[in-house]
Order: C-alpha cells, then structure tokens, then sequence
C-alpha cells in the first residue's frame, strides 16, 4: 500500500480549514484511505518546516497518488466542487513519435501527449516528481512493465524516434550530470547510484536498449533509466512533452491517462491536453490520449442488494456522483420496464438500468461490484444497516482435526506439554543432524528462502521438538513435551502438486535417563485411546518391530507397525533412544527418547 | 519436648494471665522454638501473640582483646615509662608493632603522650581508660546510656548490632490449659476406627497454595485456536482440509483473480519452491481463469495482459489459506447451490524478514460464506456476532482494496488500552472474476474474511515477542503457566490494563 505525504496547511487551506487532524482523520476512514501520521503531532517541527501528513493509498487508486488527485476526489466526495471533464484538443499537426521496429524485441510500446500553458511552481513540480516515482513503484512494477519520461517541449523538436540501438551508438548527457556518456558508461556510472541501480538488470543484458530521439537527433530519454539533461523541465518549462514507454499496454494507458488527468488542470486550458500521434513500423498510426469514460451498465437491484441497502435511483445516482461516477438513468430500457410494470407484468421492487461512465481516473473499476462499492463508501459502509443473513447451515469439524485434538488431549492429559514449532527448518537438521542422509526423493525444498533457516519444509517433527529442548535449558528435567501436526513431502505420484502434508504425532522425553519405557508408555496410551490393542505381528493391532535407524541408538530403536482389521500392516513411524549424536548435533546435554507416528491411518 | 515447653506456657499465662515477653520468663529457650510453640498455640487459637524485636550490641574480637589487655592507645601510655627519658619510636613501634601504629595517634589526641625529638615521653602520670570501660558496660548490658559512645566503638568495630525476638503472648479464644494432640490429616485409620469423630484436626493456612499438579499442557496458541473453532461450528461453519501447504501459484493467485503482475507474487514475499518447482497439471477450468484475467467476461473488462501458464504452474508455500477457500468453492460449485459457510485455522507462510511481530509461518484464521443474499450489510452483520463471541463489542469497517474482494474492509476494533482503532482482520466479498470461473451460477455472493490467529493469541495471553510464542524458542514454562482461554473473558494484558486503569 502506497504512503504519500501531502503538505498539511495546502490541503488544509483547500478545505477550507474545515478540518483539524483529529476530523480529517475521521474523514480518510470513512473514504477508505488511512491518515498513518501528522508530523506536527509526532515531532516538534524546525523552523521553518512545513508539516506533512502520511496518507496510506489503497494500492489500486492511482488517482490518489498525488495532491492533485487527492484533493479533485475529496472535494467531489464532500460534494465541494464537481468532477471535471478532461477533454483531449483538436489539433491539425500533433507531435509524432516514429517506433523503430527494433523496440519489439526490448520494450515495445509508447505513447505521448502534451501539456500546454502549463504553470509550474516548485510544489507542482515536485509533485509531479514525486507522482512517477509513486507510479513507477506500483503500478509500473519497478519500471518493468511502464517507465515516464517527462520533457520541456520547447527544448526539442519533433517528430521523435523511438528506436533500439546498441548501447555503444547511444551518446548523450543523462539528467543533472555534465559527462556525455554512451549506453555502457551510462550502465556502469549508475551501477553505485542508489534510486537508478535497482533499474539498470531491465535492459542491461539486452544488445540494444530502447531509446527516444527528438528531429535533430537529439537524445530524450533512455528508458527505463533515465531522460537526458537536455530536455529537462524547469520551473520555467511552460510546455511538457510526456512519453511513456512499456512492456504492457494497458498499463502504460492507465500511466499516461493518471499523469494526464493529475496536471492538465494546470494548463492554459485546464483539464485539457493536446494528442500525440504514434506510428509503428507497419504504419499503423494510434492518437494518445483516449480520455473516452467506459460505459457500464449495471442495476439499481445489483447495486442495493450488493451493499444491502434500499436506496432509490435518484439516490445511487447522487452517491455514485461523489465517488467521481457519471450515473444515470437508462432511459430506453427503463421506459419498457416502466411499461411493464404499469401493465403489471414485473415484479413491484424496483430494478432500474443504471448507466455509469468510468472517468479513465478511474482504471481501477473493472466490473459492476467496484460500482457497488463505491456505493458503499459513498453511503458509509459504518452506516449499512446491518441484517443476519440466517441461512440455515451445519458446523462441523475436519476429521483429521477431530483426530488431532483427540490425540494432542490425550497426551495432555498424561502429562505431557505441547509444543509448536516451525514448518519450515535448514537442510541439515532435517538430515545430516538427525544421521540421515538425503534421499533426494523426501524434502521439499524452498527456492527462495532469506536463510537457512527456512530451506526445507520439514518431513520430520523431530528437529523442531529437539531445537524447543534446546532453547529450553532452564526448564527443569525431565522435559516431556509433544506436538501433533504436519509434515510435508514430496510424492511425485500425486498428480498436481506433486508434494503432500501428513499428521504426524511425535513427543520426546528427556531427563536423566533415557527410560524408553516412558515414552513407550505414552505411545501405549495413544494407541489405547484410538482403541488399537498391542499384539503381535499377524494380528490387529499395533507392534514395535526392532529396526536399525540412524537417528536412534543402535538397538534401542523400533519401527511402529500398525495391522488393520484386514491384516494390512503399515509403518505409522518409529520410536527408541536418541543417538548421542544426534544429541550433540542438537546441543543437548541430557539423554533423549522420542516417537513420531502418522495419525492418519487412524481416520 | 515442644509439648512440654506448650505446656509450659499456658500455665503462665493460667497463672499471670498474660506474659509481656517470652525472652524473659522462658530464657533457656532459643526464640525458633518459642515461636513453634506458639504458631501451634495459636493455631488451635489457645493463645495470641505479637512479635518483639530488641536489638542489643555484642563484643567483636577486637572489642573483647580491649576490654582484657586494655585500650591500645591505653596501651601504649603503659609502654612509656614516666619520665623525661620516655622510649624511642623505634623500640616502641618494634615492641609493641600493630598495636604501637592504631594506639599512638589516640594517645597523642588524648595528650597522654607527646613527641620529644625521637622519643615519646609522657604528658600525665596516671589515666582513665574510658574505652575499655564503656566496652565492658556494653558487655554487660548489652547497650551503652550514651548513643555516642555506641556509635564511637561500632565506627572502630569493636561492638556490632544483633537482634532478638521474642514474643508477648496473651490468651487465646479457646484457651485452656490441656493440650490435645491435634490430627494433621484425615487418615484411613481414623475413619476405620471412628477416631475422626474426638479427634481435634490442625488448623490449614489457607494463605499457602497448593501442590502443583504434574499434569500436561495445551499450547496457548492452540487454545485459543480451540476457541475460534467453537465460534464457527456454534454459528454453522463446516471446516476445511488445509493440511496442504504446497499449492500451485494457480490456487493461490490465478484463480483468486490475483493478477500475475501483483507484487505480491515477488522473490520477497512469497515463498516459491525448488523441488518440486512446478504443478504437473492445472485443473480443468484454467483456460476460463485466463480468459477473465487477459479479456474479461462476466461484465469485467479483466486486467488486459498476456497471462502465463507457466507462471501459473510454479508451486508456493501458500501465503493464505484462501488457496483452499478457492477449491472448495470449486468443489460447491460442482453441486446444486446450497448456502454454505467454510472455515479454517492453519499455517500460512511469508518470506518476510522476521521480527517481534512477524515470523516466515503463522496461523491465519480464515471464514467464507455463500449465499443468494449475501450483501454487504450481513457481512457486516455477521462481523458484529463472530467478534462479539470474542468478547470485542466495539467495531467499525473501513473500505480497503484487495485484489479478489469488492466490495473490501478492513475491521478495527477499539482498543481501551491504546485509546486507539486497531486493524483485527480483513474482509471483503469475493469478485465475479473470482467466483464464475470456479463455477458458481450468477447471484451466488461469497464473503470471506480473515485474521491472524498469533496477534489476539499475543494480546490474550500478554506476550510480546511472537517468537516466545511461536517455534522452537517458546518458553515451556510459559505453556505451563498460561490460563485456559476464554476469549469473551479479558486475559493476559488485557487484565494488567483494566487493573491499571482503576488504579488510576
């Protein structure tokens, strides 16, 4: 979620002071955006320091990222001031961009449009600033998917070339530097500079690097990294040429239209910009910007019963209206609807067409449940009126976890004390500390993880249990702790994934001795409990069968061998006296006796 | 012996009434055992009795080596013969050694003695050794009349401070004189024998506490996960199978209409595997879930960008357990519609940088419902009676954005400790672009909602590193300590804060 900050006393001043912090915070809350910090009331301000409010956007808003944007949709929240029309001139002789035909094979879209008359102060401009920087960290995705080049137009000259070159015939001064520097110095020289370096793995592999030139040959902008010196905007720019370039092309539409809408109230003719035309290599030639508002028609029943109000036409229209919403009626389908229900042939509530027209602020809206909730903020949703939906359905517990708790209460009651450790663990106390060795067929193993901590999703319980021992040296002898809960591995026959979850019950006793008969008695318990009798092999019921594993000390160990009603035998898991080694590998200083067991057969 | 000494002491106080101080009347006797003596007495509320305390001084070693060789600097006047001759310093200080060095400056102070160029020579004929005697005034009383004097011989350590006890004593409620041997206990012999009906039992100090049971223990974090569950099976929740934590980016993102663009789906936050890297299948529908994320369909205009299979085929730790919600839908769907309500309490995992309050895994409680005439409002509703089980009574909604829900919101809570709306959980109504792919008919409404089970686990139980709480670092003797979980009932800080609040 975005934080944008926004000077206190100018929006303030644009409400009229009709707010203090405590009111504006309220207001935020209601609208669905969240006032994180007024600086004023966290720090004393030096001299001189004007205070800012932290603003949290919600991350889909992108017409909210600025002062202008912010401020346009409060006041036509509180009905202040009224949506503007953003119109797009006529012009006889737009600016042309030429695309090379290269630029498919790197980043394969532009657009442009032109800010005429525009009056910049220096908060305008560092809003602007600060607006793409905002942009390019969301919905540009880090520049990947759309990058912004803003330009003083009276400082070039069109048409422009948006074309691929090899980085070596690439030659130009980047912004505020004095070097002239070709395609690889421009990589390497931005290599040690914080906010450009995170872009440079964009195009740096790439033979050629996408590049936007003015008629004189003239570098503009080297996107994604940065524009030339040359064309910079000023304080004094009166006329900004903005090109966009992209991998995405609804995305770099969305970017251009936000930018657009953001300061064309700043022209000479406010909320109107002049076209640019695009012309690809096939001669297909695209007019920038489209401000067309998308039309979608939607119901007055979706909407109320969406929200779960009752509100009449007139009413959602007027709400809609404050969430920037064009809404009317649909007189056609309306007049047949009327008719029918006059003659009786439609039900008695109402359910009229209601037509919205999306301004293009409002990208974020793709279907009729974003009208709907915009209705819900426009009404408040802390003032829906609220109604018990008292459909009748049946509580009922997944049986694996009705066994879980039936084991874990088991063990409780014996008097042993559960434990909740990590799914997650290293490679090493999965094996190589437990004595085992990676069969390569067991582990699912992460791609990604920040440490070592995290490289496996565990397959066995015991690690975790023997760490919770470790980080427990205070607590007095004997340990007797438990924890019933999956483990995860990797079965290729299992179509999908390819890697399963099983339950596992594992508990570990340590004291002085390891006294297997202690934890066997608590195995002895369970199996009581889910009514398994011990027998011996060939009957129902479950038996301990010596077996050698690593893990435990060489004959102390055993596998659990349960035999089903039909006589089929499953190893549910084992049990003994843990190898010292295993001990040391766990910096423990007390013997160790443990099981672990698959619960699932039990369903 | 003790029965003797008991006895010993009703009989004065059958005699006088009352005794004013035990260590007067009962001097052989050490104060431990009087107040056996007593305790016993009293218990059986024979007696009653207040606690003395008198301090008085003893002699230390050095105190005792003055009062029988004199005072050093008395000492040192004897060393020094009477008359103009006097002794050198040099034999003085080899005759006498320590004593010479600690007992001259004080004889020079007393003008006993004086410096006659290398020899000390005496300035009186005779003197008062007022230390030795004041010494053996403390020895024999036990103080001195002279709080001077006290402080002058402990600054030179010669006398130091000692306590006694002793005891007035008065008589009891039940006093007599006879003394009964009191039961401790209520025996097998005593009921056999009807022993039980004459015998006198020891009174108990109910102040005490009890043997500790060597029971077991649930974990915190599961009690109150016991807690949530009863609140969804009282209000018709059916549970879900989560015992899955490896889902394909499809569940977990695609088919919940999570663009494959979101930041969510990044190196940093989400936790992508290795082995095995990729689904070998994805289900049936898939070409339908990139319809609606590449053109649309169901009145949506879509996201517009070229989806990948591939990428929808790398498998993820799931980072919320709507991964599941997602197929259990699907699997709804498949039937005729019925109103349904799903919940679940599982593992979910975040490759975050972990700290006090975050950790890679947690517990995310998660509930959806489906229903014809689901709205907003009952959404709302419905938050009102789940949180109100949880004893939070004062809730209000903010409208948010997440990428499957629209309408969105956030739920705060009021926290009386911070004075503050504090965010408890998320919620919101499933998209169409969401729910008509999985195949649910037009007009059904799927809400969901969400919290973290570890945050109300944290303020409940009043811990404040999620890593005492959570993992191999937990605290045992805390799990062994903690209180059955009532959510409705204030618990752990909340108790700590509502005491603070009325002692303020």
């Amino acid at each position: 979620m975005p934080t944008i900050n926004i000077d206190k006393q100018d929006l303030f001043e644009y409400l009229d002071n009709q707010y203090n912090t405590a009111q504006f915070r309220e207001l935020c809350f209601e609208f669905g955006i969240e006032l994180e910090e007024d600086t004023s009331e966290k720090f004393v301000l030096a001299p001189g320091e004007r205070a800012q409010l932290k603003i949290d956007i919600p991350a889909n808003r992108y017409d909210l990222l600025c002062f202008e944007g912010l401020t346009r949709a409060l006041g036509i929240f509180l009905g202040r001031e009224p949506s503007p029309t953003y119109r797009v001139a006529h012009t006889e002789n737009p600016h042309r961009i030429m695309v090379s035909a290269d630029c498919a094979q790197i980043r394969p879209f532009v657009v442009g449009a032109v800010l005429r008359g525009v009056k910049l102060t220096k908060e305008r401009y560092q809003s602007l600033i600060d607006l793409q920087d905002k942009l390019h960290n969301n919905l540009c995705r880090r520049r990947t998917l759309v990058s912004i080049g803003t330009h003083d137009l009276d400082t070039v000259e069109g048409p422009f070339t948006y074309e691929a070159r090899r980085p070596e015939d690439i030659r130009f001064v980047p912004l505020n530097q004095k070097e002239e520097m070709d395609g690889h110095r421009v990589i390497e020289f931005y290599e040690t500079e914080m906010h450009i370096k995170k872009f440079l793995h964009i195009i740096r592999d790439s033979p050629v690097y996408p590049v936007v030139y003015d008629a004189q040959g003239r570098v503009m902008s080297l996107p994604p990294l940065i524009n030339s010196e040359h064309s910079k905007i000023t304080l004094d720019t009166k006329n900004i040429f903005i090109e966009i370039t992209a991998t995405d092309i609804t995305k770099v539409n969305m970017v251009l239209n936000i930018i657009l809408t953001m300061f064309s109230g700043y022209c000479s003719e406010p909320f109107t910009v002049e076209p640019v035309e695009v012309v690809y290599p096939d001669g297909e030639t695209l007019v920038y910007p489209n401000f067309e508002r998308r039309t979608m028609t939607t119901s007055t029943k979706y909407l109320n019963g969406i929200v779960g109000v009752q509100k009449s036409n007139d009413e959602i229209i007027a709400l809609l209206n404050k969430m920037s919403l064009d809404a009317s009626l649909d007189k056609k389908t309306n007049a047949v609807s009327g008719l029918l229900k006059k003659m009786s042939l439609s039900d008695k509530s109402e359910d009229s067409q209601i037509i919205v027209k999306v301004p293009v602020t409002r990208p974020d809206i793709l279907q009729e449940c974003d009208i709907a909730g915009c209705l819900g903020i426009a009404f408040g949703y802390n003032n829906i009126p609220r109604a018990q939906n008292n459909s009748a359905t049946v509580g009922k517990a997944l049986p694996l976890n009705k066994l879980t708790d039936l084991v874990r209460k088991e063990m409780a009651m014996a008097g042993w004390t559960e434990a909740l450790t990590l799914s997650l663990c290293s490679h090493d106390e999965s094996f190589k500390f437990l004595r085992r060795t990676d069969p390569g067929t067991e582990a699912v193993v992460l791609a990604n993880p920040m440490t070592i901590e995290f490289q496996v999703c565990r397959s066995t319980m015991l690690p975790g249990l023997l760490k919770t021992i470790r980080e427990n040296k205070k607590h007095a002898i004997p340990f007797k702790i438990f924890e019933v809960s999956d483990v995860v591995f990797k079965n290729p026959e299992l179509k999908g994934t390819g890697a399963q979850n099983e339950r596992r019950a594992c508990a570990l006793f340590s004291s002085r001795m390891a006294q297997f008969e202690v934890i066997q008695g608590l195995l002895d318990t369970i199996m009581q409990s889910l009514n398994v009798r011990h027998t011996r092999k060939g009957a129902a019921g479950y038996y301990l069968a010596e077996a050698e594993l690593p893990t435990y000390l060489s004959g102390r160990s055993a596998s659990v061998v349960y035999t089903d009603e039909d006589l089929n035998e499953v190893v549910l898991g084992s049990i003994g006296v843990m190898h010292p080694e295993v001990l040391v590998n766990f910096e423990l200083d007390y013997p160790v006796s443990a099981f672990e067991i698959n619960i699932e057969p039990f369903l | 012996m003790s029965e003797e000494l008991k006895l010993r002491i009703l009989n004065k106080l059958e005699s006088e009434n009352s005794i004013a101080d035990t260590k007067t009347v009962f001097v052989d006797v050490s104060p431990e055992t009087i107040l056996g003596a007593l305790k016993s007495l009293e218990s059986q509320e024979k007696v009653n009795y207040k606690t003395l305390t008198t301090e008085f001084w003893t002699i230390e070693a050095e105190g005792q080596d003055q009062i029988d060789n004199g005072s050093y600097e008395a000492r040192i006047f004897y060393a020094v013969p009477a008359g103009e001759e006097g002794i050198t310093i040099a034999e003085l200080n080899s005759k006498y050694g320590k004593v010479a060095n600690l007992g001259q400056g004080k004889a020079f102070q007393n003008k006993w003695v004086k410096k006659n160029g290398s020899s000390i020579v005496r300035l009186v004929d005779s003197i008062v050794d007022q230390i030795k005697a004041d010494l053996e005034v403390v020895q024999a009383t036990g103080t001195h009349p002279n709080t001077n004097v006290i402080r002058d011989l402990k600054r030179r350590s010669l006398i130091k401070q000692n306590k006694v006890l002793s005891y007035s004593v008065s008589k009891g409620a039940n006093f007599s004189t006879e003394l009964k041997k009191q039961a401790t206990d209520l025996t097998v012999e005593m009921l056999h024998s009807g022993a039980w009906k004459n015998a006198e039992f020891k009174k108990f100090n109910f102040d005490s506490l009890g043997v500790n049971p060597s029971g077991g223990h649930l974990h915190p974090l599961m009690k109150v996960r016991e807690e949530f569950r009863q609140i969804f099976f009282d209000t018709g929740f059916e549970e879900m199978p989560t015992n899955e934590f490896v889902v394909s980016s499809f569940w977990n993102f695609d088919a919940l209409f999570v663009p494959q663009q979101h930041a969510a789906r990044d190196l940093q936050d989400t936790f992508f595997l290795k082995e095995p890297a990729v689904a070998t299948e994805l289900p049936e529908f898939w070409e339908t879930v990139k319809d609606v994320h590449e053109k649309g369909g169901y009145g949506s205009i879509g996201y517009r960008y070229p989806w990948s299979q591939e990428e929808a085929k790398k498998l993820v730790l799931r980072t919320h357990t709507t991964a599941v919600s997602s197929q259990m839908l699907h699997k709804l769907a498949q039937e005729p519609y019925r109103p349904a309500k799903y919940f679940s309490i599982d593992r979910v995992y975040r490759n975050e940088a972990v700290d006090a309050t975050h950790l890679a895994e947690f517990h995310q409680v998660e509930g959806i419902i489906a229903d014809k005439n689901m709205s907003l409002g009952s959404l709302i509703a419905f938050m009102d009676r789940f949180f109100q089980k949880m004893g939070i009574t004062k809730l209000r909604f903010k409208p948010a954005y997440n990428p499957y829900t629209e309408p969105s919101l956030e739920i705060f809570s009021w926290h009386e400790g911070l004075n503050t709306w504090v965010e408890i959980g998320n919620s919101g109504m499933f998209r169409p672009e969401m729910l008509r792919p999985l195949g649910l008919e037009e007009g059904v409404q799927v809400a969901g909602f969400g919290l973290s089970l570890e945050r109300p686990t944290m303020i409940k139980y009043g811990v404040d590193n999620i890593r005492a709480l959570v993992g191999h670092k937990v605290d045992l003797g805390m799990v062994e300590s903690n209180p059955a979980c009532r959510l409705d009932k204030k618990m752990g800080k909340e108790v700590f804060q509502s005491a603070v609040e009325t002692a303020n």
